[in-house]
């Protein structure tokens, strides 16, 4: 739907530095297609992560290793802790136990490395969409590289010609597109989205689908995608994580852990019908406890 | 503000909805606004002249006739008393709100702000605030005396609070969503307030500044209907001493006036800040 050809150019050699001296840890560079930019895309590792609100355990034991490129879905029912654990990777929230290396090296407090998009777009009220996706870029940027890096951002996400509208100017769908943007514009390591597209409507949110996995094919950053969604979850992810209680267990304890850690095969996009897919998404439903064949 | 007319930010609306049925009316009569609003005024106006001049229900110590009342202000402004009455409220009016409103955006910036600084000092300015403010006057004319200094502090006093008032709740309920979302792209500190925090809260802040500014207004007839030499609050005693109740209206209406006045210019400056940050 978005065409991103030559969109990227620009600030193709800015990062052809910054990757190339990355070039000693497991930085995978996005494939080279038009000269684009390239992104590092860097690995998550969760080993014995837990988080407790007072006496409430919320998770425990979550131990994975997510590859650098990787797309991850990540589902559960609501409150298991889908957010919870997205914003302990991103740094947000610090209160967890266990270790969360990003790249090899501990999680920061609002780590740079990652970027969030949340589940409401987040933007602020009184700023051009222009300067809302001007938001996420780093801060070594200068004022013009800036500027180019979100153009190139805002055309990527179809946003070029609404750059100067405030936020209550646009749609739902746009003003998610615009909150993508700003998430990409420091070029992250690990990309965050908790339910991107929740509050979308059926059309709008295939469209979004397509888009990050256009965005994900150009920049090849790590994704981990929170979501409701079993049939997005198959259609994005290269894995996908259920929270819940672990089938094996006899005797859960208290919060969430990793029920079921699954492999999505086939290239992307994928067939909705195939008969893998269909039992995925059975093994899924059940895992969410809802009876697949109502569906 | 007709102006709005043909700007580039027009098709822009800062309050919705409220804006275009406005500006439709002033398209369909020119400054039609203004003439409907001058309406009730002008047959007010009517009706002082007739129970004044014509019929003669009211005594000209009661309530003079308005030529009466223009003719007191030419007679004061020809001695230059009425400029020099004018001057003084005003500047008391403008100095008082100004180190009240100043104290106020600091103080409840700083409360608004930081959870330590609310926790350590929000019960103490609350146990000030039910204060009711004139109570303080015996205390000032004690302590500071019968100058002008005791008179600004008052005025101060009455602009502080709806100043502190406004930023501190407003700081204290800034979406914290928005909040997070800053610090989640790198934001902290001063950048994070100038960001995030600051503009979020403009809105608010103006109003509680026009309130401020109110409150001064009041305060300063207040300090000068007690202690005062000159000045609009003092005309007004002076002129009930002496029976001259055209005076007394005048004083009233200036009163109206300069309120009126000032209020309009910090709604000029709220509008003009309304368009960058709301
Ligand atoms: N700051 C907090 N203080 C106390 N409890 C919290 C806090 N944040 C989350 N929780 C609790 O942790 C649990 C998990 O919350 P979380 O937001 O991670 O759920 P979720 O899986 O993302 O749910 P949903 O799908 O509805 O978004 C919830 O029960 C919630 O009440
Ligand atoms: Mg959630």
């Amino acid at each position: 739907m978005i065409s991103p050809a030559s969109t990227l150019n620009g600030a193709a050699a800015a990062t052809a530095a910054s990757t190339a001296d990355a070039s000693n840890i497991s930085a995978v560079a996005a494939p080279e297609r038009g000269g684009r930019a390239q992104y590092t895309s860097l690995d998550v590792k969760l080993s014995g992560v837990g988080r407790a609100f007072g006496s409430r355990t919320v998770l425990r034991d979550v131990s994975l290793q997510i590859a650098p490129g990787e797309v991850l879905a990540i589902l559960g029912s609501s409150g298991c802790g889908k957010s919870t654990l997205l914003r302990a990777v991103g740094g947000l929230d610090t209160g967890n136990t266990g270790e969360i290396l990003i790249n090899g090296s501990p999680v920061q407090r609002y780590d740079e490395r990652t970027a969030v998009g949340f589940q409401e777009p987040r933007l602020l009220p009184w700023r051009s969409i222009h300067k809302n996706v001007s938001l996420g870029l780093p801060r070594t940027l200068s004022k013009s590289e800036g500027r180019e890096r979100v153009d190139e951002l805002l055309e990527l996400v179809g946003l070029h010609d609404r750059a100067s509208l405030r936020p209550r100017e646009i749609s739902g769908g746009m003003a998610q597109r615009a909150s993508l943007a700003r998430a990409l514009a420091r070029r992250p390591g690990v990309l965050l989205l908790d339910e991107p597209f929740g509050a979308l409507d059926a059309l709008t949110r295939l469209k979004m689908q397509d888009l990050l996995l256009d965005l994900h094919a150009q920049t090849g950053t790590t994704v981990l995608l929170v979501t409701h969604d079993v049939d997005e979850a198959l259609q994005l992810a290269d894995r996908v994580l259920l929270l819940g209680q672990d089938p094996e267990d006899p005797d859960p304890a208290e919060g969430a852990t990793i029920a079921r850690l699954l492999s999505v095969p086939g290239e992307r996009p994928r067939d909705r019908a195939s008969a893998e897919l269909a039992a995925l998404r059975g093994e899924l439903f059940s895992g969410l406890g809802v009876d697949s064949h109502s569906h | 503000m007709t102006d709005t007319l043909d700007s580039p930010t027009a098709a822009q609306p800062a309050d919705g909805a409220a804006r275009p049925t406005e500006r439709r009316t002033r398209r369909g009569v020119p400054g039609g606004g203004l003439l409907i609003g001058a309406i009730v005024p002008v047959l007010l106006l009517g009706l002082w002249w007739l129970v004044t001049e014509v019929t003669g229900t009211f005594t000209a110590i009661q309530l003079p006739a308005p030529q009466a009342v223009l003719t007191a202000g030419i007679g004061l402004f020809e001695s230059g008393d009425l400029f020099e009455h004018v001057g003084i409220s005003l500047q008391r009016v403008l100095i008082g709100f100004g180190i009240g409103a100043a104290l106020g955006l600091a103080l409840g910036s700083l409360l608004g702000l930081s959870s330590i600084a609310d926790k350590l000092l929000n019960p103490t300015v609350g146990a000030f605030r039910a204060v009711p403010s004139l109570a303080w006057v015996p205390l000032l004319l004690l302590w500071v005396g019968i100058g002008e200094d005791s008179k600004v502090i008052l005025i101060a006093i009455g602009a502080f609070f709806p100043v502190f008032t406004a930023i501190h709740s407003a700081l204290r309920h800034v979406d914290a969503q928005l909040v997070e979302a800053g610090r989640a792209f790198g934001f902290h500190g001063i950048r994070l307030l100038g960001t995030v925090q600051l503009p979020a809260v403009v809105p608010s802040v103006f109003s509680g500044l026009r309130l401020g500014l109110a409150q001064a207004w009041l305060f300063l007839v207040a300090a000068e209907l007690l202690a005062a030499a000159e000045g609009l609050g003092f005309l007004l005693t002076e002129s009930q001493n002496n029976g001259r109740t055209d005076r007394l209206l005048l004083a009233i209406v200036l009163l109206a006036l300069l309120g009126k006045l000032t209020d309009t210019l910090l709604g000029v400056l709220e509008r003009k800040a309304l368009k960058t940050w709301a």
